[in-house]
């Protein structure tokens, strides 16, 4: 739609970048990743270049200097809860709008689609979910569960050459993105080269800051009409110093399930009192006892003690429940994980 | 003879080209698409074989394609037909069904008159490739 010919010079047509960028309204999605995804910078920054590298391959592929799909394979990497699914649909939509795919659809599967249980059935179970994916984009999350070295005669190779062999020769109907931690896709792509050939970006994706968690959990509240009490809000930060201290933690999906868990604590705390006139204020706010009265506190709290003072864990333990009731001691324990 | 039968009967063979937009329409209608095949011509010779199952839950038309692509490897000298299955409520049958494939010969019928009781002549029609054994009826 782009291509014209120029009337002052040879004749040579032309490609006028700005209504190619604005045609394929490839702002709109840089946009809502930039509003809707919290830090993740760099990860920003590449799907940039990625996007401009797309443009310039469209417009490239209008005047007919090459007429090859780029590599658009992917593989995200990174910690879990940082991001990479959400991504990924953004990611699908990209492409659909660059024309890239054809649908710009997610089809989000795990070793579980694509591997069979017995001799046979691998096949066409990968097949299928190429099939449905065809025309949009195939995520494989987790995708080193593919290939297990330690198990022979295990069924994951037998996936692992139809998606490479799909991938090579079905670049236009189909983008894949693999996606796991760091290190273990590292090893995975160690053991498969023929996937490291294959993918053409790979992406990295960091972990939170605090204030960055900090920051999702309220954009989380926004989006299903919850507020932070003042109090609530300087408990949540303490809240999250302590959880990432703690093992298996996982970013925003650890914020998300606090967030429900101190929603639950919340109408707990509201049917405590049936007499009362609730207005849409006290629905809406999460106050700091629906915070504090998480285990990880508790947990924190145990880690210290034992740590510093030399605490055994009995007298510790014993501590909790000699406490006295509810509303202060919680309170104090908010104070404890917010010094740890 | 040129055997028709269901949609796009009065149309030459449709090209690969318009039966992946077929494929894109049915898809779209939210049907599922399968692939079937026989080696018998008979007008009345409903069941098919299927190549492989319908395909649900599918968006684009590339994954279709390649099956037929494969079924035609394997089965490139026989009918195939296509249908394509609506199983809304009240539909929950095929809404569309077409030969994507023919042998390349097509020897036709011939039609058998049996004499019965009085001067009462009974008709049939008779593929000529029905007299070989299956497996070698188009080869």
């Amino acid at each position: 739609m782009t291509v014209e010919t120029q009337n002052g010079g040879a004749g040579a047509p032309t490609i006028r970048l700005r209504a190619e960028f604005e045609g394929a309204r490839v702002e709109e999605v840089l946009g809502t990743l930039e509003r809707e995804l919290v830090g993740l910078k760099p990860v920003k920054t590449r799907i940039r270049e990625i996007a401009s590298l797309l443009v310039i391959e469209r417009a490239r592929q209008k005047l007919a200097l090459t007429s090859e799909t780029p590599t658009l394979h992917m593989s995200f990497t990174g910690n879990p809860g940082t991001g990479k699914t959400t991504v990924a649909l953004r990611m699908a939509d990209l492409l659909h709008r660059l024309g890239f795919v054809r649908r710009g659809h997610l089809v989000s599967v795990t070793r579980d689609d694509l591997v069979g249980q017995y001799i046979g059935h691998t096949a066409p179970k990968t097949k299928e979910i190429l099939k449905k994916a065809m025309g949009g984009v195939l995520f494989i999350d987790e995708a080193y569960y593919l290939y297990r070295p330690e198990n022979e005669r295990d069924y994951g190779q037998e996936s692992i050459e139809i998606l490479l062999q799909v991938m090579e020769t079905q670049r236009d109907d189909l983008v894949v993105i693999l996606a796991g931690y760091g290190d273990r896709m590292e090893r995975f792509f160690e053991s498969n080269p023929g996937f490291r050939s294959r993918i053409g970006h790979h992406v990295d994706f960091p972990d939170y800051t605090e204030a960055e968690l900090l920051q999702i959990a309220e954009l989380m509240l926004r989006g299903t009409n919850f507020r932070f009490s003042p109090a609530a809000r300087e408990a949540f930060v303490a809240y999250i110093a302590a959880r990432m201290k703690q093992p298996l933690f996982s970013n925003a999906r650890s914020i998300r399930n606090a967030l429900g868990r101190a929603r639950l604590r919340q109408a707990n705390r509201l049917m405590g009192d049936l007499d009362r006139d609730l207005d849409a204020e006290d629905l809406m706010t999460l106050d700091a006892p629906d915070i504090t009265a998480s285990r990880v506190f508790r947990m924190a709290g145990e880690q210290a003690r034992s740590f510093s003072a030399g605490d055994g864990p009995p007298e510790g333990a014993k501590r909790e429940p000699a406490g006295p009731p509810r509303a202060p001691s919680s309170a104090d324990r908010a104070r404890d994980g917010a010094a740890v | 003879m040129r055997i028709t039968q269901g949609c796009f009967s009065f149309l030459p063979d449709l090209t690969d080209e318009q039966i992946r937009a077929q494929v894109q329409y049915c898809l779209d209608k939210g049907w599922a698409v399968s692939f079937e095949f026989t080696e018998d011509p008979h007008p009345r010779n409903t069941y098919w074989d299927m190549w492989g199952l319908p395909m649900f839950d599918l968006r684009d038309a590339a994954g279709v394609m390649k099956e037929l692509a494969d079924c035609r490897r394997v089965y490139g000298d026989r009918y195939i037909r296509l249908c394509g299955f609506d199983s809304s409520h009240g539909w929950e049958s095929v809404r569309i069904s077409f030969l994507v494939n023919r042998p390349r010969e097509e020897p036709g019928f011939r039609l058998d008159r049996q004499e019965a009781a009085g001067r009462s002549v009974r008709y049939s029609t008779h593929a000529y490739v029905a007299d070989r054994p299956e497996g070698q009826r188009y080869t």
